[in-house]
């Protein structure tokens, strides 16, 4: 008879290399899933969210309801917005990527609306005046300038995606969320260590990435700084 | 369509109303553990933001704090917590998380409105000779009020939602009635639980809104 293995995962400690080594693939499966929540909600989210910061930024009149709506669906908690969504999408990945895109949509209008009424008058009536028409104004002139603002907004919205991802958990998309829940259930330490580490490591690369992205967008930013 | 009527006979039955899993219980426990952690994590917060404001010292520490918050899940450390020795007194993971989540955004703002309190202001203060106690309380607290109580309403909101995740780790309150729906496979009670709670979040949020309107009417009455 073979005696049981005494090793950190029989004794149940949090960190434990035994438990890293065995469940490499569902680990990188969960981590797989939470990127792609993450990246397909924030797009979409992005997606929206340009075309009505730019109509709130043209019609004066569009500006408070856009900005009532969004913040509304921001105050909805995440457990409840998965839940409101149910009887639309059933128990599937949908309903936690438009979950997380009506969150982002939040942030995302405030910050590009801000961005854009902070170019300054001067700068557009410049461009009026060499003949720029509204869409070349608003492609090469106000999107880019509000690209800081923006980027300010697209950054939060992701960091906060990947933590929320983890209430997808409820519905069995959760990403690294659905390692934790199942943790909870049999007092699995080292996975639910584990997960939450990988959680936080993958907000802090997000945010790392999408700030050098905006460094090499806005070049005129660094010049000015310097 | 169907589920909307479902929902609302299931909001309206009196027998979902009443008894310990009743919607009446779980509110009042949602409000409870809304409020102690609030009233907890101010207690905390404000006065190190107000003093630290006051001298104008650590204010890297207190913006970055909120940064770090946003990326760690609530639910991850709900989770931690449950399994660590804390886990054993009943609402105490809950409690110690809800405060963890509540504290940057409340020390956060409370900071950076003490900082952006017109100095010169701060310095006709000192040059009529009020102590630093006289200045903190009577010029820069009641200047810095309107972001001070910014900061509660986002830090009440935030726990009213947080407050339903600790359902999903076995705490009570109205997450429980959503998670609850899901185990029976129920999607009417699902929804109203989602409803409840999202009317509960709303409800804070408004009460907020005018309890600031009020504060800065009264603000400008004064100047």
């Amino acid at each position: 008879m073979t005696t049981p293995p005494d090793d950190c995962l029989a004794r149940n400690e949090w960190i434990c290399g035994a438990y890293l080594r065995t469940r490499r693939h569902i680990l990188l499966d969960a981590v797989l899933q939470h990127l792609q929540l993450v990246t397909a909600s924030v797009v979409i989210g992005l997606l929206v969210a340009v075309p009505l910061a730019v109509l709130a930024r043209r019609m004066r009149r569009a500006a408070a309801p856009v900005l009532g709506v969004t913040t509304v669906l921001y105050t909805i908690p995440s457990l409840a917005m998965f839940s409101l969504l149910l009887p639309l999408y059933g128990l599937s990945a949908t309903l936690v990527v438009t979950g997380l895109a009506l969150y982002s949509l939040t942030l995302l209008v405030r910050n590009i609306l801000a961005g854009l009424r902070a170019v300054p008058e001067e700068t557009r009536q410049a461009a009026l005046g060499m003949g720029y028409g509204p869409i070349r104004l608003l492609l090469t002139v106000e999107l880019p300038l509000a690209l800081p603002a923006a980027m300010a907004g697209l950054r939060i919205a992701t960091v906060s995606s990947v933590s929320l991802v983890t209430v997808g958990a409820v519905v069995g998309f959760g990403g690294l969320g659905n390692l934790i829940y199942a943790g909870m259930n049999t007092y699995f330490k080292a996975q639910v260590l584990t997960a939450s580490v990988l959680c936080v490591l993958i907000a802090v690369a997000a945010d790392v990435l999408l700030l050098a992205v905006q460094r090499l967008a806005t070049p005129w930013a660094r010049a000015r700084s310097r | 369509m169907r589920t909307l009527g479902d929902t609302w006979d299931w909001l309206t039955d009196p027998a979902h109303w009443a008894g310990d899993d009743g919607i009446g219980h779980r509110l009042q426990q949602h409000l409870v553990l809304t409020a102690v952690c609030l009233l907890v994590s101010c207690l905390i917060a404000l006065p190190v933001a107000l003093v630290l404001g006051h001298l104008g010292k650590g204010g890297a520490l207190a913006v970055n704090l909120s940064n770090v918050g946003r990326a760690v899940p609530t639910f991850a450390v709900l989770v931690l917590l449950l399994l660590t020795p804390i886990g054993a007194w009943g609402d105490g993971p809950t409690v110690v998380a809800l405060v963890l989540f509540a504290v940057p955004p409340l020390l956060t703002n409370a900071y950076v409105g003490m900082r952006e309190v017109d100095p010169d202001v701060v310095r006709a203060a000192r040059g009529m000779g009020m102590t630093g106690r006289q200045m903190l309380l009577h010029v820069e607290l009641p200047l810095s009020l309107p972001m001070v109580l910014g900061g509660v309403r986002i830090a009440a909101v935030q726990l009213v939602a947080t407050a339903t995740i600790a359902a999903l780790a076995g705490g009570g309150g109205l997450g429980r009635i959503i998670t609850a729906g899901f185990n029976l496979a129920s999607t009417p009670q699902v929804v109203a639980g989602a409803v409840l709670v999202a009317a509960f979040a709303l409800a804070v949020e408004g009460i907020f809104e005018v309890v600031e309107r009020l504060a800065s009417r009264r603000a400008g009455g004064r100047r």
